[in-house]
């Protein structure tokens, strides 16, 4: 299920202003891959290029290549609709549809797009995204009760399910814990350890201690100074990153020296 | 430490309280003193004695209360009786039309009113049966010509055009439009029927025309408002699902939105539904029930109340009487929408959930 995914001379504009300049990495499969640095460095940016859904916002445009097992997400005629089914996404606010059910907001994935479903299928599916979530024996008894009535730990963990119902390879988490209390984090970053089995997960976080607990490489993403692109610093396995980085503005920004 | 302590002597945190009947109390003396002037010196004119209340009111519990209490608690009671003040005075007008509608209209509020029309009926008797199907008749086919054009000319602005000329243009339009005299539209309407099939040409289809005219910006400009209170984020979460985005608004945004929506349809019917000039000239005049809007006069019920009590005939009071009834029928038909409305909103409403 899980794809590795190969970057190569990646820059991000909007409009004319270039916000990430020159990325090349390799995220691997079955792993879990942590993005940290200063606010405004261009994680959570280049993090959206992974999906395209950084085309979302008027005038966002890329050069380069991502390769999803060597298949280029910026080819001609690749379908950002059919990437974002492959590349599932996580964000930062959790954001149920305050529309739907919790059950519906599981399935919404397979309602939003018209897909034909037996009812047997469709339950099975939800225990399994919300037993994947970590969800499951909380609101197993009130799946038809709206999603907004859950509290926001588990609506994150809700948006989790309804991404990995869609049974994409990779899982996108940009900076998922950051509106959620200790508890709530750490039955995230559990369940992040569990769904690195069977998917590539990519997280941007700005918790140090989180990137060093659950990821096993770890990226660092640093800007010259305001206006100028955000660029990767260095990126390596997690223990390394963490105890003898190579560049010095890494440890800097690790010890907390700035940032 | 020392400084807090030091400044907070005893009676440092208190202040002199009004006891709670004081405003009442005040308010009943002012009505009296007011009322008892105006017997005194204007003959007894309500108008001025309540103003004279009201100003008595004010000035007393400014001084009562600025001694007791102090200057900012009497700012806090000037600001609050200006404002029910305020809210007393545009609620003024809207009781007086109801209860002189209420009370007049209630005379022929009977079944005849509802089932007869007014063919071969000179002086009593009769009924606005016509009228009343009529006006459902245009309304009727205007809301279905203007809601969906309307709404989604909204989606095209908020979800699509972001910001493009084409976008601004639309906008100026509807803005332009919004502003159009209603007599316009009925002038539009008629000539357009009159290039299509011939001079003189009145069908209630015309009058539909006409007040989809009026009804079009109206709808847009509040569809368009609330489609772009819809949070980014349900976008954002269905785009990322790889829902496309024509999906996306018809399952995601619209349904968010919904509730708001069918305020604002209602709205803008509601704002429709009593206007009387475009129909005159657009879906004409007659006395006999047509059901078929392409096809001859309609009557409506504002061109009906108009007619009642601009050309009444003999006795006048059956007229003046029916027209009444028109007028209270008109205000339960909207407030008969309005309500089915916000039943259908609630129905609709994103859950809040617990």
């Amino acid at each position: 299920m899980s794809k590795r995914i190969e970057i190569t001379d990646l820059n991000v504009y909007y409009g004319t202003f270039r916000a990430v300049e020159d990325v090349s990495m390799t995220i691997e499969p079955k792993a879990v891959t942590a993005f940290i640095g200063p606010s405004g460095c261009g994680k959570s940016t280049f993090l959206r290029t992974l999906n395209r859904m950084h085309e979302v916002i008027p005038g966002a445009r890329v050069e380069g290549e991502v390769l999803l097992d060597g298949e280029n997400l910026y080819g001609p005629g690749v379908d950002p609709v059919r990437v974002r089914r492959h590349v599932g996404m996580v964000f930062q606010r959790p954001n149920p549809f305050p529309t739907m059910s919790i059950k519906e907001n599981v399935l919404a994935g397979i309602n939003l797009n018209n897909k034909r479903m037996p009812n047997s299928e469709k339950d099975e599916l939800a225990e399994q995204a919300l037993r994947g979530a970590n969800l499951w024996e909380e609101v197993k008894n009130r799946l038809d009760l709206p999603g907004s009535g859950l509290s926001g730990g588990q609506q994150q963990r809700l948006c989790i399910a309804r991404a990995i119902a869609m049974q994409p390879e990779v899982l996108l988490m940009d900076e998922p814990c950051s509106a959620l209390d200790p508890i709530s984090t750490l039955a995230i970053e559990d369940l992040m350890t569990e769904l690195k089995d069977r998917y590539t997960i990519v997280i941007v976080t700005h918790n140090m201690q989180q990137a060093a607990r659950v990821s096993d490489t770890t990226a660092f993403f640093n800007i010259a100074g305001t206006g100028a692109p955000g660029r990767l610093i260095e990126v390596g396995p997690t223990d390394k990153i963490f105890s003898t980085p190579d560049v010095k503005d890494t440890e800097d920004y690790i010890s907390g020296r700035f940032g | 430490m020392t400084t807090l302590t030091e400044s907070l002597n005893p009676g440092a945190l208190t202040s002199g309280r009004l006891p709670r009947m004081a405003e009442p109390g005040i308010l009943i003396g002012a009505a009296i003193a007011g009322l008892t002037i105006a017997a005194l010196i204007a003959n007894g004119n309500i108008a001025l004695g309540v103003v004279l209340a009201y100003v008595i009111f004010l000035i007393t519990i400014e001084i009562v209360a600025r001694i007791v209490e102090g200057p900012r608690q009497a700012a806090d009671r000037r600001a609050r009786s200006l404002i029910v003040g305020a809210f007393v005075l545009a609620l003024i007008p809207l009781g007086s039309v109801t209860y002189e509608v209420v009370k007049n209209g209630m005379a022929r509020f009977d079944l005849n009113y509802f089932s007869m029309s007014m063919r071969n009926i000179v002086g009593e008797g009769g009924g606005a049966a016509h009228a009343i199907t009529g006006t459902l008749w245009v309304t009727g086919i205007a809301s279905l010509i203007s809601v969906p054009i309307g709404l989604m000319t909204a989606i095209y602005l908020s979800e699509y055009g972001a910001r493009s000329k084409l976008a601004q243009s639309i906008t100026f339009f509807v803005d332009v439009m919004t502003g159009i005299p209603s007599i316009v539209a009925g002038l539009f309407a008629y000539s357009l029927m009159a290039m299509l099939f011939g001079p003189g040409t009145v069908s209630g289809f015309a009058g539909s025309i006409a007040l989809s005219v009026l009804m079009i910006p109206v709808v847009v400009r509040s569809c368009e408002e609330l489609l772009r209170l819809v949070p980014n984020e349900l976008r954002e979460a269905s785009y990322a699902l790889g829902v496309p985005t024509w999906l996306t608004i018809v399952k995601v945004v619209v349904p968010t939105a919904i509730s708001g929506i069918v305020s604002g349809v209602i709205l803008a019917v509601a704002r429709v539904i009593g206007e009387t000039a475009p129909l005159l000239i657009a879906a004409g005049f007659t006395a006999s029930l047509n059901n078929n809007p392409f096809s001859g006069p309609m009557m409506t019920l504002p061109v009906f109340v108009y007619d009642s009590y601009a050309h009444p005939g003999i006795p006048p009071q059956a007229y003046l009487d029916r027209a009444w009834a028109g007028a209270l029928t008109l205000i339960v038909i909207v407030m008969v929408l309005n309500l089915t409305g916000r039943l259908i909103a609630r129905r609709f409403a994103p859950k809040t959930g617990r």
